[in-house]
């Protein structure tokens, strides 16, 4: 067995840039903190990729196996259950290494030029390493308790990131809900973890995923409310996957996320930290699978339902970057629907090897698009579609590198997002009709507002410019170059004999009749955006005017946010956070206060009666044995 | 003469060295050199025990030493220390050594001050390497009493009304727990015997269960009032607000840890077959502290009150992870003790040193604090991160160790109550953040903020030693796991042996 050793490497060298730059970063000039982290995740990376080399290709071209080339006990409940430390190198991580890896390379090195001159530079890419090493953590843990852990640092990162510049009271808010909404679904998580370590006693996902095992045993028989334990454990674990992944309803802190530094927006809310959701399912398929069928096809139907009504969502925004954050939503939903559509093992896995194909891909043409808009914000000043128009004349290299993303992302060959989408519509249409029905509209959707976007900005009508638009430096085209060759060409690898469910090699059929309707819906959407925007018109706004309410609630989300401010603020805050701090300020601490009061009174009272006065005392003797004698007469008599 | 002795002798010979001192900056040197070898004394016991326990594998009481006090009552000065106490130890001397460095500033009657301060860790030290119940309750008292003195005297606000409500409810608590250790003595001979109140003899018999069920609860509430069990919480809040910097560290950090530590060790693993009975009705409490605090802290607004409803809800954690009397659950609760105990101890240094800047502990008078001071900001965003169970902190490995030894019961009152706990991370994360987001985050509200200064020399050895202790326990938690649990495993033959 080879040695992999040094993939330790690549999960510590980003932590350790990240306390240098914290710890130190404020000491040095600010682009030396720059060139430190990007140095840094280059090693990474390059290590990354040495790491795919030799576990894809240096062995012959049979099942992949598991390797574990570090795991250490990191803290010990009993005996047997223990969190386990490590590194779990099989197909799906060894890509994600890659997948992380190259997109936060693209973002480093474009922020370079971004970010330049910002107030706080050092501080932003000490947190791009935390966040690299909180992801890459993530994806190499051989452990569910690792990977949990990862998962709520990963969300801390995140947080840290959106709220980059901390003064802007929008982005405190985007950051505080980012973290909120996601620690809800962490909790979903964590429960869901403690009840399955009940029935298996084991954390290992090698033990979990083993197919044909028989850890679930003590489990077999026992319900709750209609559905089995492990059922429960399995779905509320996709509860945390949904989470991060923002699948509906959990998908309202990811538009507002966008307030963080565009290039952390293509890093983690398009490329990576989004996509933990799906990972994490594909991680534990297996058990989803054999154990609790009924979840993932709840998977698949959670995935399909986003994928649509993101699709729909993003028609109506003008933001080009909500447009692309609600794209996001979308394409994870397609990740999702291959995963609920898929079997175990073989061609029959195909819907898993489509998902974690799309997952590849995906991160590159959605971090183009994502470093694209950067680029254009950054010539523009702008987030707002109707500030832009005509940008092609001035920013060509964006210009190409953005068609390619969106060729991409439409589905139309020979571009990566073709390859991918299409398997999963192959998958979905030889389990799930419905679905596959859903993502096939879907297709045209996000063919059709990826090239609202793309005409709105490129084409269209010239705005004044407070100066004239001019294409960014160096540093930043060099990502967008690579990223589009990368979105373009990397539908031709042969993931069907790389990543499978079963990790056995498989071969694919095409389904020419499937190629030919993917397509052409594609181009259908291309046409029809075409036929809006590619010059300014009264048609859009008219097509709008038409749809009246429905365009509204569109336009406003359908006003899930609202929603969930009416719960939060309106009952949690007024109807129980309110109250319980009354009822702890007056009832209680006004009983305890109360009996000390009594005392002070009742003492009051009754100091009267130690007077001095021998008549008094007389009295109250003769009295009190009087009665004593008299009761006592009573009760023996 | 046992090594131990040392633990409440360097403090002693601290506070008649501070009585020589003639100005504020002796004082302030003899205190801290006193806390330091302290420090040093608590590093190397904790070391020294678990070089002892890792060897042997023995995890018996260390420097044992027993002698006569009143032999006419059978009452002994017994002192010795496993691993759980060592921990304790090491955790009052961190605490203690923070707490004098954040009290640095103070200028009235600093030499009063200092003593008192230290005479209150004296009583904690006793109390944590004593064996012998009348010991325990003698220190307990040591330590309870200069508490009036420091927040009356030093205190701020309402402070004579809040350290009369602190004391005189301690005071009750107090009663309550006499009256249980003197249940104990008087049932502590099974056969006739001399009485004793030898906490390890105690623990070779089974008390009459009917005497336990009376004394059980009893002792409970007695050192609960001090763990801030619901609904006994309410000096906590007043009495913070009131305290001084260190005394709030000390008493938020320490004290009720106390109070915790009292539960486990002496109504818990004495009394097993009542609280095994009773737990149900405490497990509501401690559930309902947990969710209640949580909920508390959301809608305060003086930083001070938000920390002592924190703090009701992470202790409210400690008695319910102490109250599922599994090794698993009872390892996480003393994990919890330890962290909270720094965590809410750098929370009271952070938001005292803020408030000698600021003067005032009101969130909404703050704002955009992190531009302005970036040292302490940045310390009380990742003191919140602890405080939430952020990965990388203690509070997220003993929140966790709690959360999976409860879920080892398998019945519906336990998994509700559990699952209830549980959803308290979501809540702690709303209220932290809404701090941070309010108060360090945003645009500077008030202009006069823009001059105020960062952190100085003794602010920043105050909070970073907090610090660094949490990260050191969360980064690598197996040390300290490990001779909690090996500590516990004779304890749990007593504590489960009802089972058999």
């Amino acid at each position: 067995m080879a040695d992999y050793s040094y993939t330790l490497l690549i999960i510590l060298i980003p932590f350790f840039v990240f306390l240098l730059l914290g710890l130190f970063g404020n000491r040095w000039k600010p682009m030396v903190s720059g060139w430190i982290g990007t140095t840094g995740l280059g090693v990474a990376f390059i290590l990354s990729l040495i790491t795919a080399y030799q576990y894809f290709f240096a062995g012959a071209g049979e099942a992949y196996s598991k390797i574990v080339p570090y795991d250490f006990v990191w803290l010990s409940f009993t005996d047997t259950l223990q969190i386990h430390m490590g590194i779990l190198l099989d197909p799906i991580s060894v890509m994600m290494l890659v997948v992380v890896t190259t997109i936060s390379l693209m973002s480093h090195w474009f922020s370079l030029g971004y970010m330049k001159g910002e107030v706080g530079f050092e501080r932003y890419y000490s947190f791009l390493s935390l966040f690299t090493f909180s992801m890459l953590g993530l994806v190499v843990a051989p452990d569910l308790f690792q990977m949990f852990i990862f998962y709520e640092l990963v969300g801390a990162s995140s947080f840290l990131l959106i709220g980059f510049y901390y003064q802007k009271p929008s982005a405190v808010a985007a950051a505080k809900k980012a973290f909120i909404v996601t620690r809800f679904a962490d909790f979903g998580f964590l429960v869901g973890i403690l009840i399955l370590a009940y029935f298996t006693n084991t954390y290992d996902f090698a033990t979990l995923t083993k197919p044909g095992t028989t850890i679930f045993a003590n489990a077999a028989g026992i319900t709750f409310m209609g559905a089995s334990a492990i059922s429960w454990a399995m779905g509320l674990i996709f509860v945390g996957a949904a989470g991060k992944s923002a699948m509906f309803p959990f998908h309202i802190w990811l538009p507002d996320a966008m307030e963080g530094p565009t290039p952390v927006s293509a890093l983690i809310h398009a490329a990576t930290m989004v996509v933990a959701g799906v990972f994490t399912v594909a991680r534990l398929f297996p058990v989803y699978y054999f154990q609790t069928p009924d979840v993932l096809i709840l998977v698949g139907y959670v995935g399909g339902f986003t994928s649509l009504f993101a699709a729909v969502i993003a028609i109506t925004q003008h933001d080009i970057k909500r447009v692309l954050a609600f794209s996001t939503l979308s394409q994870i939903g397609y990740m999702m629907v291959g995963l609920g559509v898929s079997h175990y093992g073989g061609e029959e896995g195909l819907g898993y090897m489509a998902s974690m194909f799309h997952l590849f891909t995906h991160a590159m043409f959605k971090a183009l698009l994502f470093l694209g808009a950067g680029s254009i914000i950054h010539a523009v000043h702008s987030n707002m579609m109707q500030d832009m128009g005509g940008l092609r004349k001035y920013m060509p290299v964006t210009h190409i590198t953005f068609l390619v993303a969106a060729l991409a992302i439409s589905g139309i060959p020979p571009f990566s997002g073709f390859f991918s989408k299409d398997e999963i519509l192959a998958a979905a249409f030889q389990t799930n009709k419905l679905l596959f029905y859903t993502e096939y509209i879907t297709a045209g959707l996000t063919s059709f507002y990826i090239f609202r976007l793309y005409f709105n900005i490129f084409w269209g009508k010239d705005r004044k410019y407070e100066h004239t638009p001019h294409e960014s430096p160096m540093v930043m085209k060099i990502p967008l170059i690579f990223l589009a060759l990368a979105a373009a060409f990397v539908g031709f690898l042969p993931f069907h004999e790389l990543v499978t469910s079963d990790m056995k090699p498989f071969e694919t059929v095409t389904h020419w009749n499937l190629v030919i309707a993917s397509v052409s819906i594609g181009v259908l959407g291309i046409g029809f955006a075409w036929f809006l925007f590619k010059k300014e018109n009264s048609k859009p706004a008219a097509i709008a005017q038409w749809f009246g309410g429905l365009y509204t609630i569109t336009y406003h989300k359908f006003y899930i946010d609202e929603i969930y401010l009416f719960v939060t603020k309106k009952i949690l805050f007024n109807l129980v956070s309110r109250p319980i701090a009354w009822f702890d300020r007056h009832i209680i601490d006004g009983f305890m206060v109360g009996v000390g009061t009594v005392t002070v009174k009742t003492s009051d009272k009754i100091k009267g009666f130690q007077s001095g006065n021998l008549q008094q005392y007389a009295f109250a003797f003769v009295a009190g044995a009087l009665i004593i004698v008299l009761s006592l007469l009573y009760y023996i008599g | 003469m046992s090594f131990l002795n040392l633990f409440v002798a360097v403090p002693v010979l601290t506070v008649l060295g501070i009585m020589f001192t003639k100005d504020l900056k002796g004082t302030r040197i003899v205190s801290a050199i006193g806390m330091g070898i302290q420090l040093i004394l608590a590093v190397y016991l904790m070391v020294f025990y678990m070089s002892q326990a890792g060897v042997n594998n023995l995890h018996e009481i260390i420097f044992q030493s027993d002698s006569v006090w009143f032999p006419s009552l059978n009452i002994h000065y017994y002192v010795g220390v496993d691993g759980i106490a060592s921990a304790m130890i090491l955790l009052t001397a961190i605490v203690i050594f923070a707490g004098v460095f954040a009290s640095w500033k103070v200028e009235f009657l600093p030499r009063e001050f200092f003593i008192s301060l230290i005479v209150l860790a004296t009583g904690v030290f006793g109390f944590f390497i004593s064996l012998d119940l009348f010991t325990m309750l003698l220190y307990y008292e040591i330590a309870v009493i200069p508490m009036y003195l420091l927040i009356g005297i030093w205190g701020s606000g309402p402070k004579e009304k809040s350290a009369m409500k602190l004391t005189l409810m301690l005071m009750a608590g107090s009663a309550l727990l006499i009256a249980g250790l003197l249940g104990l003595y008087f049932n502590s001979s099974a056969e006739g015997g001399p009485l004793t109140f030898n906490l390890i003899e105690i623990s070779k018999i089974t008390i009459p269960i009917t005497a336990q069920r009376l004394f059980f609860p009893l002792t409970f509430i007695g050192f609960g009032v001090l763990g801030a069990l619901f609904p006994f919480h309410t000096w906590s809040p007043d009495g913070h607000a009131s305290a001084p910097t260190a005394v709030s560290m000390l008493h938020a950090g320490v004290l009720m840890k106390l109070g915790a530590y009292g539960c486990f060790r002496i109504a818990i693993f004495l009394m097993p077959e009542a609280a095994h009975e009773m737990s149900w009705f405490f497990i509501i409490l401690t559930a309902t502290s947990v969710i209640y605090g949580a909920f508390g802290a959301i809608q305060q607004k003086d930083l001070k009150y938000i920390n002592a409803y924190s703090s009701v809800s992470h202790v409210g954690l400690i008695l319910f992870g102490l109250l599922m009397m599994n090794s698993t659950a009872i390892d996480g609760a003393i994990m919890q003790m330890i962290s909270h105990g720094l965590m809410t101890a750098l929370f009271f240094a952070l938001i005292g040193m803020v408030y000698g800047r600021t003067h005032t502990r009101n969130v909404n008078e703050m704002g955009g604090l992190l531009k302005i001071i970036p040292f302490l900001g940045v310390m009380y965003i990742l003191a919140g991160f602890a405080s939430l169970g952020l990965p990388g902190f203690s509070g997220f490995v003993a929140e966790m160790t709690i959360f999976v030894g409860a879920f080892f019961h398998n019945d519906m009152f336990h998994r509700v109550a559990t699952i209830i706990v549980v959803s308290s991370i979501v809540v702690t994360a709303v209220y932290v953040l809404r701090v941070v987001g309010i108060m360090l985050l945003g645009p500077v509200r008030h202009e006069e903020h823009l001059k105020l200064k960062d952190a100085t020399w003794f602010e920043k050895v105050s909070t970073i030693t907090l610090l660094v202790s949490m990260a050191g326990i969360g980064l690598y938690p197996l040390w300290l796991s490990d001779t909690i649990l090996g500590s516990l495993q004779p304890i749990m033959e007593k504590i489960t042996m009802y089972l058999h």
